[in-house]
C-alpha cells in the first residue's frame, strides 16, 4: 500500500472523545485505516466505545457494533456465521481493551477462536481498566499502581503478573497471532495487513499506553511503548499455529528503569527499599522475556530484511525464521 | 401431515421450516434435544444453516445477536441456569430492536439444582423486552415458533417461546406439520432494515444518557403494546392458512356464564381443562383462562374476559420470593385499573416440576381460603392421590 493512502478511509473520523495523547485511539486509527471501511466491526465496552459513540453521535464510517463486555468474540462469531450463509466475504474485526480480552471476555474469544470463525481479534492493551476510572485488570503489571492494587505500608501495586495472554491464544494453534505497539508503525502495518492475508481466526495485541492511567506526559505516549519493547517488558512476536515464527530483536537492552521513570503508575517503586526489590524483579522479567524470545540473539539464519527496513528507523531490528522466499511472497 | 413427535423434535421440526441461516447453542437439560435436532438436519444437509457449538449460552445468546445484525435469520434455545446467564445478552437483544426468536424449555433455577420444569426462569426475564409465549401442547410450540418469526420480524422484537421442559420437551405427541411452500407462504425471507452493511455503514449499540436514554425505552414499550393486535392477528392468519389458532394473547375455555375462573400458563392447562368439565359435569360454574402471551401483559383483554367472575384463581409455576405470585399480581392491578375489584386469588406449585394432576388442581379450586388473614397467595396442596382426602391444611 502506498504511504499515501494509510489514512485516506477515515473509518475512525477526528472529532471523538478520546484523551489527548490516547494510545489506544491511535491504535484504533491505524487499525482501522489500514483495514477500510469494507468491514464489520464489533466492539467490546470500553474507552473506545465510549469515546466514539458518545450520546447518539458516532465516529465510525463503517458498520460498527457493540452489544456487551464479555462478548464481542460471539457476537463477531455470530456476524461471520451470517455472512458466510450469505455467502459474502466481508472482513469481520472485534475491537477490544484488555479487560474485553484477558479478563471478562477471554471465554468467548476461546470459543470464537476453537470454531475457526474467520475474525480478526485485536486488543488495544492499556494494561488496566481505564475506562472505570484506572483498575487493576489481568494485564496490569506486576507492581503497577492502579485504584484497586494501591501501594500502601503492606502493598508495592499489583501483587501478580501480567497474564502472557498471547501465549493462551497461540495454544488454540490458531493461524496468526501477534503482539504490536504504536511506537513501531512500519511493523503494525505489515501485521495488520498480513493477518487480513490469513484465513480463520487472527489475534493482534497492541500496546497502547494510556496518559491518564499510566500517569505520563500525554506527549509520551509512542516514546513510553517504544520503551517498553526496548527494555524486553513488551516482545514484539509473531506467532502461527502456536509456533513462534518471528520476533523483533533488539539493538541493544535498555534498563527497566528508562521505561518506569516516565510513568506515575510506577512512582512508588523509586526512593524505597522494598521499592528498589521491586525494581529488580521488573528487570528481571524484562531479562526473561528477552531470553525466552531470543531478543538480544545475532541468530545469522534469520533473515535479515525486515530487521533492516526497521532499521533505517533505528528502532532495533525485525527478525523473522521465516525462509527469505516466503517472506517476499507473503509481502507481494 | 401428522406425526408422533418428542416436542424438542416437533420444535426443531417447525424452527426448520424457518430457515433459519445461524443456530447457535449450548447444551442444557430440558433443551437439548431441540438443538441435537437441529445439528443432524445441518449435518444431514436438510437444513442449510450455519450450526454454531457455543462455548457458553452467554456466548449463544450474542451468536444469535450478531448473526441478526448481520442480516441473518437466527435461533437459539436454552433453559434455567442457561437463560440466566444469557440475560445480560437478551436485554441487550431487546433494546438493540433485534427480531431474535428463541425457545426457553421452562425448568426450575437452583439452588438447589433441579432440571425438572416451572416458569422460574423465563419469569426472571419478564422486565426484558421480550416477547413471551407460554405453549400448552406440542402442536402450539411447532406452530408458535412459526408465528413468532413472523411476530419478531414484524414488530423487531425478540420472542421467546416458553415450553414447559419434559411436560412438554420429551413427551410424544401426534404433531402436524406444515410443508414448505406453505411456512414459506406465511414466512417471508427476513429482510433487516438496519443490518450491519459496509455499503450503508451504521452504528448500533452506541452510547445514551440521560436526555435521551428514556426515549429507547418508552419506543420499546410502545413496540410491546402495539404487538398485541400483531400477535391476534397473526394467529388469525395462522388459522386461515393451517387450519389452527392457539388464542392469541389468551385463550377461554368455558367461561359461558362461569363464576369461577381459573387462569395459568403453560401445559398445566390441559389437566385444568378436565378439571373444568368435571366440575361443570357436577353443576358448578367454573371455567379456565390460558395465559399464552404473558408479554406483552395483555391486561385490557384480561379485564374483559374476567368482568363477570365472582371468584377468580391464578394458578402459577413461579414465584417472585417475597412478593408472591408474578401473574396474579400483574392481574390484580390490571383489573383494578378497569374498575373490577373481584379479589385474585393466587396459588403457586408445581415448582421444580411437581406435578400438578387433576386431583391437585381440583383442591385448588375448591379451597376457599388463604391460609392466614391477609395472606396474598398460598401454594398449591401437595400431591393428592384420588383414595386420600384433601388435607385441609395446605401449607
Amino acid at each position: 500500500m502506498d504511504k499515501r493512502d494509510t489514512f485516506r478511509h477515515n473509518v475512525l473520523t477526528s472529532g471523538h472523545r478520546a484523551c489527548s495523547g490516547c494510545g489506544e485511539a491511535m491504535a484504533a486509527r491505524m487499525v482501522t485505516d489500514l483495514i477500510g471501511p469494507d468491514a464489520i466491526y464489533i466492539n467490546a465496552t470500553g474507552c473506545l466505545q465510549v469515546f466514539t459513540t458518545h450520546n447518539q453521535q458516532s465516529a465510525w464510517q463503517a458498520p460498527w457494533i457493540h452489544s456487551v463486555f464479555a462478548n464481542a468474540a460471539a457476537v463477531a462469531s455470530g456476524v461471520e456465521a451470517a455472512l458466510r450463509a450469505k455467502g459474502k466475504d466481508t472482513p469481520v474485526v472485534v475491537q477490544a481493551g484488555d479487560g474485553g480480552t484477558f479478563d471478562i471476555g477471554l471465554q468467548c474469544l476461546s470459543g470464537m477462536i476453537e470454531r475457526g470463525h474467520d475474525v480478526l481479534f485485536v486488543c488495544y492493551d492499556n494494561e488496566a481498566y481505564m475506562n472505570t476510572g484506572v483498575q487493576r485488570s489481568s494485564s496490569t503489571p506486576h507492581a503497577v499502581r492502579t485504584t484497586t492494587s494501591p501501594p500502601g505500608r503492606l502493598s508495592q501495586g499489583k501483587h501478580h503478573l501480567k497474564k502472557d495472554v498471547i501465549s493462551i491464544i497461540a495454544a488454540h494453534h490458531m493461524p496468526y497471532a501477534a503482539t504490536a505497539t504504536i511506537a513501531y508503525f512500519p511493523d503494525l502495518k505489515a501485521k495488520v495487513e498480513k493477518a487480513m492475508r490469513i484465513q480463520g481466526p487472527r489475534f493482534l495485541q497492541i500496546l497502547s499506553p494510556c496518559p491518564l492511567g499510566w500517569a505520563h506526559d500525554s506527549a509520551l505516549s509512542v516514546t513510553v511503548s517504544r520503551l517498553a519493547v526496548e527494555t524486553g517488558l513488551f516482545p514484539l512476536v509473531e506467532l502461527e499455529h502456536g509456533e513462534l515464527i518471528g520476533v523483533m530483536r533488539l539493538a541493544e537492552q535498555k534498563p527497566v528503569e528508562e521505561y518506569l521513570r516516565p510513568q506515575g503508575r510506577f512512582k512508588h517503586l523509586f526512593g524505597t527499599k522494598t521499592g528498589a526489590v521491586e525494581l529488580r524483579h521488573l528487570q528481571a522479567l524484562a531479562d526473561a522475556r528477552i531470553r525466552r524470545y531470543g531478543l538480544l540473539d545475532a541468530d545469522t539464519q534469520w533473515d535479515t530484511a525486515r530487521a533492516m527496513q526497521s532499521a533505517r528507523h533505528g528502532r532495533g531490528g525485525y527478525a523473522s525464521s521465516m525462509p527469505a522466499s516466503e517472506e517476499v511472497k507473503n509481502d507481494a | 401431515m401428522k406425526k408422533l413427535l418428542e416436542g424438542s423434535q416437533a420444535v426443531a421440526e417447525a424452527v426448520s421450516l424457518c430457515r433459519p441461516q445461524v443456530v447457535a447453542a449450548y447444551p442444557i437439560t430440558p433443551q437439548t434435544h431441540i438443538i441435537e435436532r437441529l445439528a443432524q438436519q445441518v449435518a444431514n444437509g436438510e437444513l442449510e444453516a450455519e450450526f454454531i457449538n457455543a462455548e457458553s449460552e452467554f456466548g449463544a445468546a450474542s451468536i444469535v445477536l450478531g448473526a441478526v445484525a448481520a442480516g441473518a435469520r437466527a435461533f437459539t434455545a436454552t433453559a434455567s441456569q442457561g437463560l440466566l446467564l444469557m440475560t445480560e445478552v437478551l436485554y441487550n437483544i431487546a433494546g438493540l430492536r433485534l427480531p431474535v426468536v428463541m425457545v426457553c424449555a421452562n425448568r426450575a433455577v437452583g439452588a438447589p439444582i433441579n432440571i425438572f420444569s416451572d416458569h422460574q426462569d423465563s419469569m426472571a426475564l419478564r422486565d426484558s423486552g421480550w416477547i413471551q409465549l407460554y405453549v400448552e401442547s406440542n402442536q402450539e410450540a411447532a406452530d408458535s415458533m412459526i408465528q413468532a418469526y413472523r411476530i419478531a420480524e414484524a414488530c423487531e422484537l425478540p420472542v421467546m417461546v416458553c415450553m414447559d421442559g419434559f411436560f412438554l420437551t420429551h413427551t410424544f405427541e401426534p404433531v402436524d406439520l406444515p410443508i414448505q411452500a406453505a411456512v414459506d407462504d406465511f414466512l417471508p425471507p427476513f429482510h433487516f432494515a438496519r443490518a450491519l452493511d459496509p455499503s450503508r455503514p451504521m452504528t448500533l449499540g452506541g452510547a445514551s444518557e440521560a436526555d435521551n436514554y428514556q426515549e429507547y425505552r418508552s419506543a420499546q414499550q410502545a413496540a410491546m403494546e402495539d404487538a398485541q393486535p400483531v400477535i391476534e392477528a397473526f394467529d388469525a392468519e395462522f388459522d386461515d392458512q393451517f387450519g389452527r389458532a392457539h388464542g392469541g394473547l389468551l385463550q377461554a375455555y368455558r367461561l359461558d356464564e362461569a363464576q369461577t375462573v381459573l387462569l395459568g400458563m403453560g401445559s398445566l392447562m390441559g389437566a385444568v381443562r378436565d378439571v373444568v368439565d368435571k366440575l361443570r359435569d357436577q353443576g358448578q360454574a367454573v371455567g379456565a383462562l390460558r395465559l399464552r402471551c404473558f408479554r406483552p401483559f395483555p391486561a385490557q383483554a384480561l379485564a374483559q374476559y374476567l368482568s363477570g367472575a365472582q371468584r377468580i384463581i391464578v394458578l402459577e409455576k413461579a414465584i417472585s420470593i417475597g412478593a408472591g405470585g408474578i401473574v396474579a399480581a400483574e392481574l390484580r392491578a390490571a383489573l383494578h385499573q378497569a374498575g373490577i375489584m373481584t379479589p385474585v386469588e393466587s396459588v403457586i406449585g408445581g415448582l421444580g416440576g411437581r406435578d400438578l394432576t387433576p386431583e391437585v388442581i381440583e383442591a385448588v379450586f375448591q379451597e376457599t381460603t388463604q391460609d392466614e388473614a391477609g395472606a396474598t397467595f398460598r401454594f398449591a396442596p401437595d400431591h393428592v392421590t384420588p383414595d386420600e382426602p384433601v388435607r385441609e391444611d395446605c401449607s
